[in-house]
């Protein structure tokens, strides 16, 4: 097996300027079945990356590989194995859960009957059945964003990214997103996501990303990470970890 | 100037105005404030030519009140007046619902009524300067020929917009007496978009009915109609005697319209709060559909294409808005109706209102396709090439087009062959042409906001507006066989081409 085939995601070089640099030359891999946590201060380039491997932003330089395909060559064939969730539940009011995720297999161009199967399964897990037939524009927020999670393994990815899955959901909720992801890792995918709730990412990622200003500033397990920062105290949280690396880097000037 | 006075208040709705004005005329673009003044400068004299062109001939400085003359600015009058109830409802339904500031100013230490009382009056005022503003090409014009009494038509469009933000508001507040918050915001802006419709159509179904045609003028200056209306005398005239410079009629107007306007901030501030509250609380709740099993088998194209027809049937306001636009058809429809069998001479005024409607119509059904995509990040992820996307989406309006068109052009066939089929052509080009100028501005926003779709871009609005008229005038020519519609069909490519080198994006 190759390095390009173990890996669920490599970037090298990626970059994207708005009016400033949003991400500056960044390298990044994430192995498969990996669950890969990315964390930075607001504004440090975390979502910019996300969404250039998501495919939704073009990068200005830089090479992006998902599972092997070259994502910026072949954007069509990576947007099939890739997943996409962001924090605000991109869904439709006026759709039922079974539609929308009629309408996402339609897009994914998948059987109609393993598509079937596999929605009920997941609406089933995350506790939508009893509401597979009502119109989503009464939902609560945990329930829409339960909505777009459904959509997003339905195709069943290899790679699932998730910008900020938890923001505004409540415990119940949170925990049933986190059962659902721990479940594909499990079961051999990749889970990338940005969260500024630490505690997810100490507890649940296999390993974490650091980013700031556009560059990754540190990578690896908690303790790989409280290595790099001298800070060898086995009880120190990743929180302490995080803000020891970020404090280190140069505060930079919006343009 | 006091913290938390009437002025202070003021103040600030003010200078939210203004910069809610600015931001939509430059699109929220910075820098752009020179070219949105020439552009401004530019629209202000073409707006005066026009007004000169149509309006110069019917006045000089003999002109004296007779009931010919009330019955034509009557009319005028009552048509402007319903369209600013229309756009007051709007405003104030758009208080209601837009939570914004609202938590913030409830929940300050400030008398809610305060708050309100200046909110209407800024709505009020919103209203009287947006009507002096569109009328002033026209009153100029008549001041210039007929003399410095018609500036009292300017006091008459203040009394217009003041009695309209009244009638407005306590409309809005009667529907939410009755029929509760939940509906009201469906409701207010269908009755909005009647009130605005109804006296237009009206009038046009009168004038086909009298003499069988779609111009409003030829109705108002109809003897029948004259003969039915009241003597000059009476107080029904004030308005239009105002408007020619009688000093007494004009105080008693402008009197009438203050008394009501403020009448209608003392009686409905102290409400406003309380239903603006419940509005702002108002919670969708999910309809359940009917249950079924078995994904269908489609491919993505119809995927979306299905997907985008489904949202619009199960939106009624989406509908209502939408439809509302093909109410302007039913007087030409009655037209087609009363000229079937006397000849072709209809198929001129007939094809080119047809293509004029599509052209509309396709502008609202693509923005809500393309800018107004909910899923947008969805959509893009999905493994399909952007064109396909993008055709998928074209089709779902040019298919609905299709559809509400159909039976106008069948029923043109039975008239003329070659009329329905200049016809149909004419629509789909009209149709194609917004679809694509509203490729060129797409915006992302949610749907409802569908509305204010022309907010967001003057210059998609304008090239939008010039496109779909320019495929009229080449319908009707082309109709009319003479090879002249070529020039418009010419001038509404070159808009096409101008939007694509105006457009924002990179194509």
């Amino acid at each position: 097996m190759t390095a390009a085939t173990t890996s669920a995601l490599e970037i090298r070089g990626l970059a994207k300027s708005f009016d400033r640099p949003a991400v500056a030359g960044l390298d990044l891999t994430v192995r498969a079945g990996e669950f890969y946590s990315l964390l930075g201060p607001n504004g440090a380039g975390k979502t910019t990356t996300l969404r250039m491997v998501a495919g939704l932003l073009p990068p200005d330089a830089g090479t992006i590989r998902i599972c092997g395909i070259n994502a910026l060559r072949d954007p069509v064939e990576a947007k099939r194995v890739v997943a996409w969730v962001s924090d605000e539940p991109m869904i439709y009011d006026k759709l039922t859960p079974f539609e929308y995720l009629e309408f996402v297999s339609g897009l994914w161009g998948l059987n109609p009957s393993l598509a079937e199967i596999r929605a009920n399964d997941l609406m089933d897990w995350l506790g939508l059945l009893p509401h597979a037939h009502e119109r989503c524009e009464g939902f609560s927020k945990g329930m829409r964003q339960k909505v777009a999670l459904a959509g997003a393994l339905v195709h069943a990815p290899r790679v699932i990214i998730l910008d900020e899955p938890l923001t505004g959901l409540d415990a119940g909720s949170a925990r049933q997103v986190k059962r659902v992801l721990r479940e594909r890792v499990a079961g051999g995918d990749t889970v990338i996501m940005t969260t500024h709730i630490l505690e997810v990412a100490e507890r649940m990622a296999d390993r974490v990303g650091i980013i700031a200003n556009g560059r990754l500033i540190a990578e690896g397990t908690l303790d790989e990470l409280r290595a790099q920062t001298g800070n060898g105290e086995s009880h120190s949280s990743l929180e302490d970890t995080f803000l020891a690396l970020v404090a280190e880097q140069p505060q930079q000037q919006a343009a | 100037m006091s913290a938390g006075s009437l002025t202070w208040f003021a103040n600030h709705e003010i200078r939210l105005a203004w910069r809610d004005w600015l931001s939509m005329m430059t699109a929220g673009r910075r820098g752009r404030e020179k070219v949105v003044a020439i552009a401004l400068a530019i629209f202000v004299v073409g707006a005066h030519v026009m007004a000169w062109y149509f309006v110069a001939g019917y006045v000089d400085e003999r002109t004296v009140p007779t009931k010919p003359a009330f019955v034509v600015i009557t009319g005028s009058i009552l048509l402007s007046w319903s369209l600013l109830i229309s756009q007051a409802m709007e405003s104030v339904t758009r208080a209601f619902y837009a939570r914004s500031d609202l938590d913030l100013i409830l929940s300050s230490p400030v008398a809610a009524r305060k708050v309100f009382a200046v909110r209407i009056a800024a709505m009020g005022f919103s209203v009287v300067v947006m009507a002096a503003l569109l009328a002033s090409p026209v009153i100029n014009v008549l001041i210039v020929r007929g003399g410095a009494g018609w500036l009292g038509a300017y006091g008459v469009v203040v009394a217009m917009g003041a009695t309209a933000a009244a009638i407005a508001v306590a409309l809005t507040i009667a529907l939410f007496r009755l029929i509760g918050p939940k509906r009201t915001r469906l409701v207010a802006q269908i009755v909005a978009a009647v009130i605005a419709a109804v006296f237009i159509i009206g009038l046009q179904v009168a004038a086909i009915l009298s003499s069988d045609t779609l111009s409003r003028m030829v109705f108002l200056k109809s003897e029948t109609l004259i003969a039915l209306v009241p003597e000059v005398d009476s107080l029904f005239w004030w308005p239009a005697r105002a408007a020619m410079g009688d000093l007494t009629a004009l105080a008693a107007v402008l009197g009438a319209s203050f008394l009501a306007f403020g009448g209608a901030i003392v009686l409905f501030s102290g409400r406003f709060g309380h239903h603006a509250i419940a509005a702002s609380s108002v919670a969708a709740s999910g309809k359940r559909e009917v249950q079924r099993s078995g994904f269908r088998r489609r491919s993505a194209a119809r995927t979306l294409r299905q997907k985008e027809w489904t949202l619009l049937a199960r939106d009624p306001w989406l509908v209502s808005q939408t439809l509302m636009q093909i109410l302007y058809l039913l007087p030409p429809a009655l037209l087609l109706w009363r000229g079937y069998g006397e000849g072709t001479g209809v198929l001129v005024v007939l094809v080119p209102v047809l293509v004029m409607a599509s052209g509309q119509l396709a502008g609202g059904l693509a923005w809500l396709a393309i800018s107004g995509e909910d899923a947008p990040d969805l959509v893009a992820t999905a493994p399909i090439p952007r064109r396909m996307i993008i055709r998928a989406k074209v089709e779902a309006v040019l298919g609905g087009i299709a559809l509400a068109f159909a039976p106008f052009v069948a029923a043109l066939t039975l008239i003329s062959v070659r009329g329905a089929v200049v016809a149909a052509l004419g629509i789909m080009a009209a149709a194609a042409g917004a679809t694509q100028i509203q490729f060129f501005f797409r915006k992302q926003a949610t749907r409802r906001y569908f509305r204010h779709r022309q907010t967001a871009s003057r210059f998609a609005t304008f090239a939008e507006a010039f496109s779909s008229i320019s495929w009229a005038g080449a319908a009707a020519l082309a109709v009319g066989s003479t090879w002249f519609w070529l020039a418009p069909a010419a001038i509404a490519i070159a808009v096409l081409f101008a939007a694509r080198a105006m457009s924002p994006h990179k194509l």
